[in-house]
């Protein structure tokens, strides 16, 4: 238990406006989210360590580099677990900083809701801390929100309190030919719906006697237990629940794709563009990363609106 | 409304009437002085003009003409605010949205509802019943309180413990900022890109501009609900019940503890069938799939046991769980023939610190020789310490302040945070730098300032950095009719 590093020492590396351009590396396993920061700035890693595990608190303090699978296994000896998800090596805080949700946000919500505290080092070179170490608390503006999903732009994440909840004591997938919405409105609370446009898969969770029965619901709906979705494409779209219905129809340029019922995530074989934000909303970003951040040192070439 | 000439008007309510309407714009002693208080204790507000806009377009009117004369903007839903935030400062002009009370859409298949400002909270919940799904925060006042007060404050409410609080339930929300430009924050789209700035947005107290259309998720009912109603002859116990339930891994709906003296309250209020003679009760919710529910049922009635709860009720049907939490909703109500007056906090403790600050705080209130009753969101420690007292009575409005700020300290220093669901307003600005480092506190300002440059929404409330609220007196007596 503890910090590889103190967070003093990761504040002084990262240092004041006269240390110049400085970018925080993790897993580095969603680099390029946003634009890769520019070519030479000089890299720091967050310190990493669990801090503190409160499995009747149901909350965890961890350093921002700790691998998420390192937690995981960590959260797992109590049987526990947060709504964080990456790749292998990915890390908490870049997990965070990309603001990605997970494949089982339609049962567990958005990620960013289990961001309690964040501990970050400023453009100014100062550990700040956002939020608060409870699980329930309103007091004062919501920095946490903005942190994720920030790429790096307004802080560089030291530690982080996530809240944590228990692992399911079973889980299961199905797939097969059935009609996603008709299951999803059947269902309750299910993992995750998965859609290609031809097979449906589904996951459930939870204690034994609810995942039996929701597991006859999908059977007699056609699915087959134990069929698994393969490996998701690597890009991404995202929409309306409903808009996932269409995809294929209007999105002919993405090649193969699963998407996420209930969601309106959509996992694409090629790359999509997005529609440029609203100037008012651009105005704002700009505001606030020039609050945060006055003379654009922190993770350079990073840009929020642009994932 | 009586209609006056424009020669016995002011310029800005002459500005104001054009944009809006002669009925919508009262700048009357009477409107100026039942829009200077909210639900809080807090008197000494001073409304310049109460706007009644009915359209998105109308707010962005009220905040150009406000600007063009140099006044604040306060946004005001129902007034239901515990802590000060809707108290107008300096004169400003005080944009009350509940005319804004149009569903304008359900929409199943996104499971999302786009509401204005002023629909009240328990009124979406209600139009939902048809279609199997609700709105999840649930403060006390939920029949009066507007969505966008709900948002304002990030409220809570007793199901908070497992959906969280209202900023989970918000996708987008469009907003007039202070430069009377609208603008769409956050997306009905999965994982909107850049910043989070309807995350930011929520709970911001009317700092950083006024809602104007919200599109909310919808929750599903779940197909099972369990109701339990726990006694125990101490309170040390019940807290102790309510750590124990956590720690052995099960996340209720709800959590709601009452001590000895509200308990009996409530009792004789509402005749739920509380136990008058207990130390204090739990109401348990476990809601979800029957499986689940059962499970869970069976550990909360162990850990009920194990911690020697006198009896366990398990409600019968929808009727006696209804009555149940009539009682739990109605606490305050009830307080009222008690002592006239109360003053409460909203700190959050880590719940497996129930016990000793618990403990604590009846001590902090026997000291000061106060009454102190506890009702509050047990299962998230989200604690309404009640100090409950007599205004007449010399010297006691010091004692109240003392022991309130006691209690503070003691969350506080058992890691607890300020606020739970009530908000900071002008209430608690004063024990900001007690949580956070000036640091902390100009982060949140520079997040403030990207919204607002000027300080011209609702200035003056959460950081204690803000412009001051001259006259501003705390502890007045309650209002009558405030929830917690």
């Amino acid at each position: 238990m503890g910090l590889t590093r103190s967070l003093a020492d990761f504040a002084d590396e990262v240092g004041g406006a006269d240390a110049g351009p400085v970018c925080v590396r993790g897993g580095a396993t969603q680099w390029d989210i946003g634009g890769a920061p520019d070519h030479g700035v000089r890299e720091v890693v967050a310190p990493s360590g669990i801090v503190a595990f409160q499995p009747a608190e149901m909350t965890v303090r961890v350093g921002a580099g700790t691998t998420v699978d390192a937690l995981h296994d960590s959260l797992a000896v109590e049987r526990q677990t947060t709504a964080l998800a990456g790749e292998r090596g990915a890390t908490v805080g870049g997990v965070i900083a990309v603001g990605r949700n997970g494949p089982r946000s339609l049962r567990h919500g958005p990620m960013r809701d289990v961001l309690l505290q964040a501990r970050y080092v400023s453009a100014e070179g100062r550990l700040v801390t956002a939020g608060g170490p409870t699980v329930k608390n309103v007091t004062g503006f919501d920095l946490c929100r903005l942190l994720v999903g920030s790429l790096g732009t307004l802080g560089l994440l030291g530690d982080v309190i996530l809240r944590t909840r228990p692992l399911p004591e079973t889980q299961v997938w199905l797939g097969g030919h059935a009609d996603p919405w008709a299951l999803l409105d059947r269902l309750y609370r299910p993992g995750c719906v998965l859609w290609d446009g031809h097979t449906t898969w589904v996951q459930l969770e939870g204690y034994v006697d609810d995942v039996a029965a929701q597991t006859a619901v999908c059977r007699a709906a056609g699915l087959v237990v134990g069929t698994e979705p393969p490996l998701l494409p690597v890009h991404r779209h995202a929409g309306r629940p409903v808009d996932t219905t269409t995809f294929a129809a209007r999105h002919p340029e993405a090649g193969g794709f699963i998407a996420e019922i209930g969601v309106g995530v959509v996992h694409t074989a090629r790359p999509m563009t997005r529609p440029p934000s609203p100037i008012e909303v651009a105005a704002l970003h700009r505001r606030l990363r020039i609050e945060f951040d006055p003379t654009a040192r922190l993770n350079p070439g990073r840009d929020p609106l642009a994932v | 409304m009586r209609r006056r000439t424009r020669i016995d008007r002011n310029p800005l309510v002459d500005a104001l009437v054009d944009a809006l309407a002669p009925d919508r714009v009262d700048d009357r002693p009477l409107a100026r002085h039942l829009f200077a208080r909210d639900a809080s204790v807090i008197t000494g507000g001073h409304t310049g003009v109460v706007c009644h806009p009915t359209t998105a377009a109308e707010v962005q009117a009220c905040v150009r003409i406000a600007r063009t004369f140099a006044r604040a903007v306060v946004a005001r839903g129902s007034g239901t605010g515990l802590a000060g935030g809707a108290v107008p400062c300096d004169e400003p002009v005080v944009v009350v949205t509940t005319k804004m009370n149009r569903i304008i859409d359900i929409d199943i298949a996104n499971r999302v509802a786009w509401v204005e400002p002023g629909v009240v909270n328990l009124d979406l919940t209600r139009a939902l019943v048809p279609h199997g799904f609700h709105f999840a925060p649930d403060p006390s006042s939920q029949q009066s309180c507007s969505i966008g007060g709900n948002v304002a404050n990030n409220s809570g409410g007793p199901h908070c413990l497992a959906y969280g609080v209202t900023s989970a339930h918000v996708l987008a929300v469009e907003v007039v900022l202070a430069d009377a430009s609208i603008v769409m924050l956050g997306d009905v789209a999965a994982e909107p890109i850049g910043y989070d700035l309807r995350g930011v947005f929520v709970g911001s107290e009317g700092t950083m501009g006024i809602a104007t259309r919200i599109a909310v998720r919808l929750t599903p009912n779940p197909p099972a609900v369990r109701t339990l109603l726990l006694d125990f002859v101490t309170v040390r116990d019940a807290a102790a019940a309510v750590s124990g339930i956590i720690a052995a891994g099960v996340v209720p709906a709800a959590i709601e503890m009452m001590d000895a003296a509200i308990t009996r309250a409530v009792e004789q209020y509402v005749g739920a069938g509380y136990p008058i003679d207990a130390a204090a009760v739990l109401l348990v919710e476990i809601d979800g799939l029957p499986g689940g529910v059962a499970v869970e049922s069976a550990i909360v009635e162990r850990v009920g046991r194990e911690n020697n709860a006198r009896t366990i009720r398990v409600a019968a049907n929808e009727a006696e769980r209804a009555l149940l939490w009539k009682g739990r909703k109605t606490a305050f109500g009830a307080i009222a023939r008690i002592k006239p007056n109360y003053y409460l906090h909203d700190t959050v403790i880590p719940r497996t610190k129930l016990v000793e600050v618990l403990e604590q705080v009846y001590e902090i209130a026997a000291r000061h020789d106060l009454l102190v009753m506890n009702v509050f969101h047990a299962g998230d420690g989200n604690l309404h310490p009640l100090l409950v007292y007599d205004a007449r009575e010399p010297g006691i409005i010091q004692r109240v302040h003392e022991a309130g700020a006691e209690i503070v300290a003691v969350s506080l220093a058992a890691g607890g945070v300020l606020s739970g669901e009530h908000g900071v307003g002008l209430e608690k600005r004063k024990f900001m730098t007690k949580q956070f480092s000036a640091d902390d506190l100009d982060h949140q300002n520079r997040a403030r300032r990207a919204f607002d440059p000027d300080n011209v929404m609702n200035p003056g409330k959460v950081l204690p950095s803000g412009a001051s609220c001259g006259d501003v007196q705390h502890l007045d007596s309650m209002p009558e009719g405030a929830w917690v």
